[in-house]
């Protein structure tokens, strides 16, 4: 009788020492490919950048394939902090980080002006949001198009309006504005279809209460509706800020940074001086890559932070 | 609902709205309107200055030209060799990841979910000198598989992201349940919890597909020639052909556009719920 | 379908006999280029020549898109090199030199007189007293008018020999008067308006100070530097607005269409004039008009080279092709095809282009020296620097001392004194 009690309990005990063990590993078998690309792909690659900013190097090997960089230590940085080509590209990321906030009023303002049930409405909805799908390359050529000398419809309208017409991309002081707005047309298309989900899932019963209680316009979307946004904006808050400091594809697409560099940001300098016709300096635009990233590190912590406060309060 | 329904307001209101929705749209969608005009307009149009004025004709000769005389066909084709295969590769790899961080407590478990969340976010410029040297080094320098390659690994990081979400709004009674039974980790991936991915595999394949078919950054990084290069860069180039020819600009951009909106449109659903995964509670 | 299909499959035929029929007991050269369609073909007809001529030699070329063939030099040259590359002369050559890649070909040059032959171009092609190139054409820059405009504005188009700059600029008044661009120009992509600078620095201070200047070996703000400014400042309100936002064939068409007079531009534009539709009748060239008197005038002809690489497996064969590449034949031949002037002066020039027969006279008549181009001259990085100073002078006439003063930054942090 003890014998078969012993027997009974000891099967439960090792099936459950293997489960457990399976348990235990099972995570770490699926993670694995996963993980594996991830590692090579991008965890290591930013800390090889990080090490190659402290480096000067032309990006070629020698005929035995070595290295052929110099070790230079903060010289990439120090130079960084006297170049003039930075400072501007510093300056237009702050332009583009301000004015792409726009995105967020104006695609709630589209929003809300489609959140209606008529007919057609879901083909209107769409063609709205079709900005977005295009690729920037495409966005980029289409203003280049808007904004063409002598012929673009906005130099036509600008003669119109003032007797002289502007060609905005030709203009040192306005040609950020204008790669900005081609850049907020699918980012506002973004935003909106952000919102538009988030109005879907307002609480009906609290817009009739607020309503019942004389709440109208305004008021009702600043105290009732906005509040209930919430989820929708900080998801439109990330996504413009990383939008605005990726701007990498229509400054290439439509000025490559000019006139004169006038136009540059972090992400296209970068890419100038580490494989441009001119560029060839890996370590410097290393350096410049490194700078990028910290800002971009300022944002995604916060991110973080909040994903694990929401994660913890579950 | 907010804002008021349009059918509660006074019959002007309705007036109004009805008028005022297709002028919004024209307005909003005026550039490429514009572009999509300019592509079926002949050149001898532009040549004589002929740019918003009635065409003389429609000139679908434009489409045939850029694909006879360019290699723009090659580069459509090139696309697809790039962006089929990451679409697999970032949601096999995702689905796996996701089930790891979903359903199983381990120690570091948030940590390493949140490096998947905030690889995601980093700028491009901060892999871009090593993942190119080391492209080089393999010697995938200029190949689809080369760039595939890469795509895949980032993506994994935003698919990570949906996919661990999406499952942890699963019934996990269903996981637990099946564990009682004795069904091996692997089998409860493979047959209970995969076919309840469904919709989060269709929502993530739209949005890579068109994540990757938009990429231009990457592109013109890892590849370089018409046998590899993908649409965006293989129409950047060609911009640089076309200087002044803004027919053939107009009919490649809208050509290089239309699969990810022929996608969008034909898995609209999929593609909203992808895309606003987080803007509701 | 059908038809598809039948397509493919003979070019799947074509492809394996090409890999596998041909090639198998001759010794292979390979060589990558970065040719449009029309050099190419030259190329190709000048590859055929000289196998007609070694029967036992194989050159293989693997051409690349003008504008991909700069980045990609930068991965083959280590990763997997050809035998031959083409590339350009003076310092666009010298990070390769250094490096390595580029191997000496001082013997191809010294065993077939070329020292001689090549006498324009040795210093070009020369780094530490070693020659890394064969330079096997060059163009001229000069400016192009069109005589219609001319006409238009009721001025009388000048000769070959060009008009002297008080009287440049004095047309330059009457073209304006008219509502005709004196002067365009597309800077969009930066070096058309270094080609503009380099011809004010040439005239103004001669040939020594451009290549010193390119060389970071003079300040900014020396008076010889500001003197070339002064020049570029009388001729700015007269170029056509709006450059920075257009490209040299936007401006072309500017050109062509008679809505602006004169453009300062290499040779190889002249094509894209005749397809715009001008003929030798109303298209004409003239050097760049004299600004110091008696100046020793100095042209601006950039060159393009052919390397034997470090890592190349069969340099005796390929330094074979590269002697062919300098001889009056080829070279003749090539040019002709290619509408260039052959850098051999035993070589031919085609007599019925009025174009190439200017440049060729104007080359070989001056006697101050010939300057590559700005970007050529001058290192990667001062060169970006030194052209987007030009544009922006050319676009904001008055931040004069600005630019100067971060030129000179640039140029004290490159060159440490």
């Amino acid at each position: 009788m003890a014998q078969a009690i012993d027997m009974t309990a000891a099967t439960p005990v090792q099936r459950s020492a293997r489960r457990w063990n399976q348990r235990t590993l099972a995570p770490w078998l699926f993670l694995a490919p996963g993980l594996f690309m991830f590692t090579v792909y991008v965890l290591w690659p930013i800390i090889q950048s990080i090490t190659l900013s402290f480096y000067d190097w032309n990006g070629l090997y020698n005929q035995d394939g070595d290295f052929t960089g110099t070790f230079v230590g903060m010289g990439n940085y120090a130079e960084l902090m006297t170049d003039p080509a930075f400072e501007t590209s510093l300056w237009n990321n702050l332009k583009w980080l301000v004015l792409y906030m726009a995105a967020l009023p104006i695609g709630l303002f589209i929003a809300i002006f489609l959140n209606q049930t008529v007919r057609g409405i879901r083909l209107y909805k769409s063609l709205f949001f079709f900005p977005f799908v295009i690729s920037q390359v495409v966005v980029g050529l289409i203003f280049a198009w808007f904004y063409a000398p002598n012929f673009g419809l906005f130099y036509l309208l600008t003669e119109a309006v003032t007797g002289k017409g502007t060609a905005i991309l030709a203009e040192p002081d306005l040609v950020t504005y204008g790669i900005i707005l081609a850049g907020l047309w699918p980012q506002i298309a973004y935003v909106m279809i952000l919102y538009l989900t988030g109005l879907n899932n307002v609480a009906p019963d609290q817009i009739e209460a607020a309503r019942l209680d004389g709440a109208k316009g305004w008021r009702m979307l600043w105290y009732v509706v906005l509040p209930q946004l919430r989820p929708a904006t900080f998801i439109a808050v990330i996504v413009t800020v990383i939008g605005a400091l990726r701007s990498f594809d229509l400054v290439s697409i439509m000025t490559s940074g000019g006139p004169f560099g006038e136009s540059r940001v972090l992400s296209y300098y970068m890419y100038e001086m580490a494989l441009g016709e001119f560029g060839f300096r890996m370590g410097y635009g290393a350096a410049i890559a490194v700078v990028l990233f910290a800002i971009m590190m300022i944002f995604i912590s916060g991110f973080i932070w909040k994903m694990w406060r929401d994660e913890t309060e579950r | 609902m907010f804002p008021r329904p349009i059918q509660q307001t006074s019959t002007g209101t309705q007036w109004l709205y009805t008028i005022a929705l297709p002028i919004a749209l024209i307005i909003w969608l005026f550039p490429l309107l514009g572009v999509a005009l300019t592509s079926l307009r002949p050149a001898s149009d532009l040549a004589q200055g002929n740019y918003f004025g009635m065409p003389s004709g429609i000139a679908w000769e434009n489409y045939v030209f850029i694909f006879t005389e360019t290699p723009i066909g090659q580069y459509m084709v090139n696309s697809l060799w790039v962006t089929i295969p990451t679409v697999i590769g970032a949601v096999g790899l995702s689905l796996m990841t996701g089930f790891a961080l979903a359903v199983y407590k381990f120690r570091s478990n948030i940590l390493v979910f949140f490096m998947f969340v905030a690889g995601n976010f980093v700028p491009f410029q901060i892999l871009m000198v090593p993942v190119r040297d080391m492209t080089l080094q393999l010697g995938m320098y200029d190949t689809w598989y080369g760039l595939a390659l890469f795509h895949v690994a980032f993506q994994t990081g935003f698919c990570t992201l949906f996919m661990r979400n999406f499952i942890k709004a699963l019934p996990f009674e269903l996981i637990e349940a099946a564990r009682v039974e004795g069904v091996s980790e692997w089998r409860i991936f493979w047959y209970i919890v995969l076919p309840l991915m469904r919709p989060a595999i269709a929502a993530l394949s739209v949005l890579v597909f068109t994540f990757i078919w938009n990429d231009f950054f990457w592109a013109t990084v890892l590849t370089q020639g018409v046998d590899s290069q993908p649409i965006t860069a293989g129409l950047s180039s060609l911009n640089g052909q076309w200087i002044a020819q803004w027919h053939l600009v107009s009919a490649g951009s809208i050509l290089a556009a239309l699969p990810p909106v022929a996608m969008f449109f034909l898995m609209q659903k999929h593609f909203i719920a992808g895309l606003t995964l987080g803007a509701v509670k | 379908m059908v038809q598809k299909k039948a397509g493919a499959l003979a070019l799947v035929a074509a492809l394996l006999m090409s890999t596998s029929a041909f090639a198998q007991d001759k010794r292979v050269v390979t060589w990558n280029a970065d040719y449009d369609p029309i050099p190419l073909a030259a190329s190709e007809a000048l590859i055929a020549d000289f196998e007609a001529a070694n029967p036992e030699i194989d050159v293989q070329m693997t051409n690349f898109d003008h504008e991909a063939y700069k980045n990609a030099i930068r991965n083959f040259l280590t990763a997997d090199p050809p035998d031959l590359a083409n590339w350009y002369a003076a310092n666009r050559m010298r990070p390769f030199v250094e490096a390595g890649l580029f191997a000496d070909i001082s013997d191809v040059w010294a065993n077939n007189g070329l020292t001689e032959a090549l006498a324009a171009s040795v210093p070009s092609s020369t780094i530490d007293g070693k020659q890394y190139a064969i330079p096997y054409t060059y163009y001229q820059w000069g400016i192009y008018f069109n005589r219609d405009a001319y006409t238009a504005a009721g001025v009388t188009p000048p000769g070959p020999e060009g008009v002297n700059w008080a009287d440049f600029l004095a047309n330059c008044e009457k073209f304006k008067a008219a509502g005709i661009d004196c002067v365009t120009t597309g800077s969009s992509a930066l070096w058309p308006v270094a080609g503009i600078f380099d011809y004010l620095s040439l005239r103004t201070n001669g040939y020594q100070f451009h290549s010193d200047l390119a060389a970071g070996k003079i300040s900014w703000t020396s008076p010889e530097a500001r003197a070339v400014f002064a020049e570029f400042a009388k001729l700015q309100p007269f170029v056509t607005e709006n450059h920075a936002a257009i490209d040299w064939q936007d401006a072309a068409a500017i050109f062509v269409q008679g809505k602006a007079a004169n453009y300062v531009m290499g040779n190889f534009a002249v094509a894209n004039f005749k397809t715009g539709g001008m003929t030798n009748d109303n298209l004409g060239f003239m050097v760049f008009p004299e600004i110091t008197p008696g100046l020793a005038r100095a042209e601006e002809a950039p060159t393009d080279t052919i390397h034997l690489t470090s890592g190349a497996k069969n340099p005796e064969d390929a330094k074979t092709f590269l002697a062919y590449m300098a001889s009056p034949e080829a070279q003749s031949k090539w040019n002709t095809a290619v509408g260039q002037l052959p850098t051999n002066k035993n070589a031919t020039v085609p007599a019925e282009d009025p174009f190439l027969t200017a440049g060729f006279e104007a080359l070989s008549t001056s006697t101050g020296g010939i300057a590559q181009f700005w970007d050529r001259d001058a290192d990667a990085e001062y060169a970006k620097a030194g052209m987007e100073g030009f544009q922006q002078f050319l676009v904001q006439p008055e931040k004069l001392e600005e630019i100067l003063e971060r030129l000179e930054q640039t140029r004290l942090r490159l060159f440490p004194q």
